[in-house]
């Protein structure tokens, strides 16, 4: 075999091996294009680094609480209150009803969704029962917090917000990586937080 | 072409081929390898007919009649995946390996050893997959898209045999074509730069770069699921952080570039049979090879046209319709070239032709559909419908299918020594011809009319399209028995060929003396 051959091969065989390497890194690669532009709804699940940003001058807004089960998880789960108004540039904090309906100890992970989605980018959130998993013991139950603002960037088409939850049970594997991760993370904020 | 052959090494018998069932096992022939993907993808050509067969018997009326619903899906998720990587990705391939070597003058493949590893470890594959048809849970049956979560979270047991069986195809192809580019790059007879190759031998280089580029994709797709199944990762489960719509972008990154792979070297096909038999020289051979890089370039950035309805935003929407229907102008430019080669030239209509004209008529008609489906506010009311069965099917089966049965009618004299059966040919080729049409032509109307895709069961105003293109179905499967009929007379006996076969042929492997030597272009020839 001639040195034409062999360094085809080679260019060929790292060709091969790179494409299988972007495929994986499509998957960050699409996160990251999701966050920046707020597409597809996502939301950043960890807690915002900026404690302070109030602003004045909000406007009002109203928003939807949705909450749905994924298939077959049992829980029941919805919003203390379907329906607030509340101003941009202002923390507010909205709560949801959930209860372990099972005789077995269960874990959960709420993920939440945003409509319109190019209001996702102006929702922060200082506390989210979606940033970390559920457990509740059979028949247990619990209010679960989130507190939120929206900032004053929020385009001006939108005036009305749907923040909606999607319930999974996560009891087979519930040491899910992500939520490990953001545990650790978040774990002081969450201590600060008045309780339920 | 116009070649000048130094010298012949007819006369060398030194290494005919081995004898019994080894030779087959052990070959590291290039024609030997063709010939084993060839035969390969005709069996796999009638299970993944038969399976349509059982498909089109339970829609030839309404209501549950021959099987149950969990059934149908098996069948329609074996059809699409054994179709795509049995049938016509091996039928490409055969035909690379019995003619790219021939065609530029070398003596074989590059990687003749790693040829033969590519092929024996494609009947493992199929018979992996295959098998799932008899595990508890029965065998995949979330469509040859396999769409996450369908195919992980709600998946039977035997997904990971198809994951196992798609990894071995991919590495089969990607094999294969670094044989094909290495052979192409480096192996050309003296003479013969880039721009005066056989289109064939351009339509199958760019598809091998082509599938190196998306192959490892889809292994890298399938790998995800196998975690997400076993591994308790989350790639695309939102429980977990994933998001099942990543799966999408990532299984259509790879999936349409992967259309263009069954359909180029089809155009390579089509170009060189209607040249032959228009008895004129290819109009606009650069434009011909431009057009195939353009389409291959823009196959990656037209993904989401398959996702139109996942909700993406307008910008994605507007940007995704522009693209894919830019891609009509390099094909348009093809099918130009086509006609015009034809226009004025004495044409003459054996069955290849026969099969190459139908192609082009046909293929248009498939791309007309789908510059429908590529308007974005139009695809919401086709998305997932019969329209997209019959669209699709109007490019692959008269697309590729026919370019592959036009090649081996166009090829058979070479590569047997004999003559296939004119008769029989022109019947089989005109059967195919109705039954092809009869059974997807109305699947457009009943498409727009509002039937959906992949359901084993439809609403009553549908029936009697259907029931027609089910006629047309089993009319279109049994002249597959006389095509096969036909090549197995062929193999056996018949008139004797020439070297050049048909009065008009170009290129150097009608140089070479009918049936082709078992090594041929020892000794390199040379090309003006």
């Amino acid at each position: 075999m001639n040195e034409g051959s062999k360094k085809t091969i080679k260019t060929l065989c790292f060709a091969v091996v790179g494409m299988f390497t972007f495929s994986f890194a499509l998957v960050p690669l699409y996160n990251v294009f999701c966050e920046i532009t707020g597409l597809n709804g996502k939301i950043e699940l960890s807690a915002t680094n900026d404690k302070n940003i109030e602003f004045d001058n909000g406007r009002d807004i109203s928003i939807q609480f949705v909450s749905h089960n994924n298939e077959e998880m049992p829980w029941a789960f919805r919003p203390s209150e379907d329906n607030i108004q509340i101003k941009t540039g202002k923390y507010h904090t909205a709560t949801f009803y959930v209860k372990n309906t099972t005789n077995r100890r269960m874990v959960a992970q709420a993920i939440p969704s945003v409509a319109p989605s190019n209001a996702a980018a102006h929702l922060k959130k200082l506390e989210c029962f979606c940033f970390e998993q559920q457990e509740l013991a059979p028949g247990e139950e619990a209010l679960l917090p989130v507190r939120l603002i929206f900032d004053n960037e929020l385009p001006s088409s939108i005036n009305s917000v749907v923040l909606s939850y999607t319930i999974f049970d996560v009891t087979d594997y519930n040491d899910v990586e992500f939520t490990q991760h953001h545990n650790d993370d978040h774990h002081a904020d969450h201590e600060m937080e008045p309780s339920i | 072409m116009s070649a000048v052959i130094e010298s012949h090494n007819h006369d060398d018998h030194h290494h005919g081929p081995a004898k019994g069932l080894t030779r087959w096992l052990y070959t590291t022939n290039h024609k030997d390898i063709g010939t084993l993907y060839l035969w390969f993808s005709f069996a796999m050509f009638l299970i993944g007919g038969a399976m349509a067969m059982v498909i089109r018997a339970e829609l030839f009326q309404p209501g549950m009649q021959i099987v149950e619903p969990e059934f149908y899906n098996q069948m329609l998720t074996l059809h699409g995946l054994i179709m795509v990587f049995g049938a016509v990705m091996p039928a490409f391939v055969g035909l690379a390996n019995w003619l790219v070597p021939m065609m530029v003058g070398a003596p074989d493949m590059a990687l003749p050893r790693m040829n033969n590893l590519s092929f024996w470890i494609l009947p493992f594959a199929f018979f992996v997959l295959l098998s799932s048809l008899f595990m508890e849970g029965g065998a995949p049956n979330f469509g040859w898209t396999f769409y996450a979560p369908l195919s992980t979270t709600y998946a039977p047991p035997s997904v990971t045999f198809f994951i196992f069986s798609v990894h071995i195809m991919g590495a089969s192809s990607i094999m294969g074509s670094i044989n094909v580019i290495v052979t192409i790059m480096n192996m050309r007879a003296p003479g013969m730069t880039l721009m005066k190759m056989p289109l064939f031998v351009w339509s199958w280089l760019i598809t091998a770069y082509l599938l190196i580029a998306v192959m490892p994709v889809l292994a890298g797709a399938v790998t995800m699921m196998l975690m997400d199944i076993h591994f308790g990762t989350s790639f695309f489960n939102a429980a977990g952080g994933g998001d099942p719509v990543l799966f999408q972008h990532i299984f259509w990154f790879f999936g349409h570039p992967e259309v263009y792979i069954m359909i180029l070297p089809a155009f390579g096909i089509a170009s060189h049979i209607i040249e032959t038999f228009s008895r004129k020289q290819l109009f606009g051979y650069a434009s011909m090879v431009w057009a195939m890089a353009s389409i291959a370039i823009l196959s990656f950035v037209v993904w989401a046209h398959h996702m139109f309805t996942v909700g993406l935003p307008l910008a994605a929407e507007l940007f995704f319709m522009w693209a894919t229907m830019l891609i009509a102008v390099p094909t348009g430019v093809k099918v130009f070239n086509w006609v015009t080669t034809m226009f004025k030239g004495s044409i003459t209509y054996e069955t290849p032709m026969l099969f190459a004209i139908a192609f082009v008529v046909l293929f248009t008609i498939g791309g007309f559909s789908g510059l429908m489906l590529a308007i974005t506010p139009a695809d919401f009311q086709y998305h997932d419908t019969y329209f997209v069965v019959a669209h699709f099917h109007y490019v692959l089966v008269p697309g590729s299918i026919f370019s592959i049965m036009a090649a081996v009618y166009y090829w058979i004299p070479k590569w047997t020594g004999n003559m296939y059966d004119e008769r029989l040919g022109k019947l089989h080729f005109w059967l195919s011809f109705i039954g092809v049409n009869v059974t997807f032509f109305p699947q457009h109307w009943i498409g727009l009319a509002g039937m959906p895709r992949r359901i084993p069961d439809y609403a009553l105003q549908f029936a009697d399209w259907n029931m027609i293109s089910s006629v047309g179905a089993f009319l279109f499967g049994a002249s597959q028995i006389l095509f096969l009929f036909i090549v197995v007379k062929t193999v056996m006996g018949g008139k004797k060929a020439t070297p050049e076969v048909w009065e008009g042929s170009r290129g150097l492997e009608w140089t070479v003396e009918s049936p082709a030597p078992y090594h041929t272009f020892t000794t390199p020839p040379k090309v003006n």
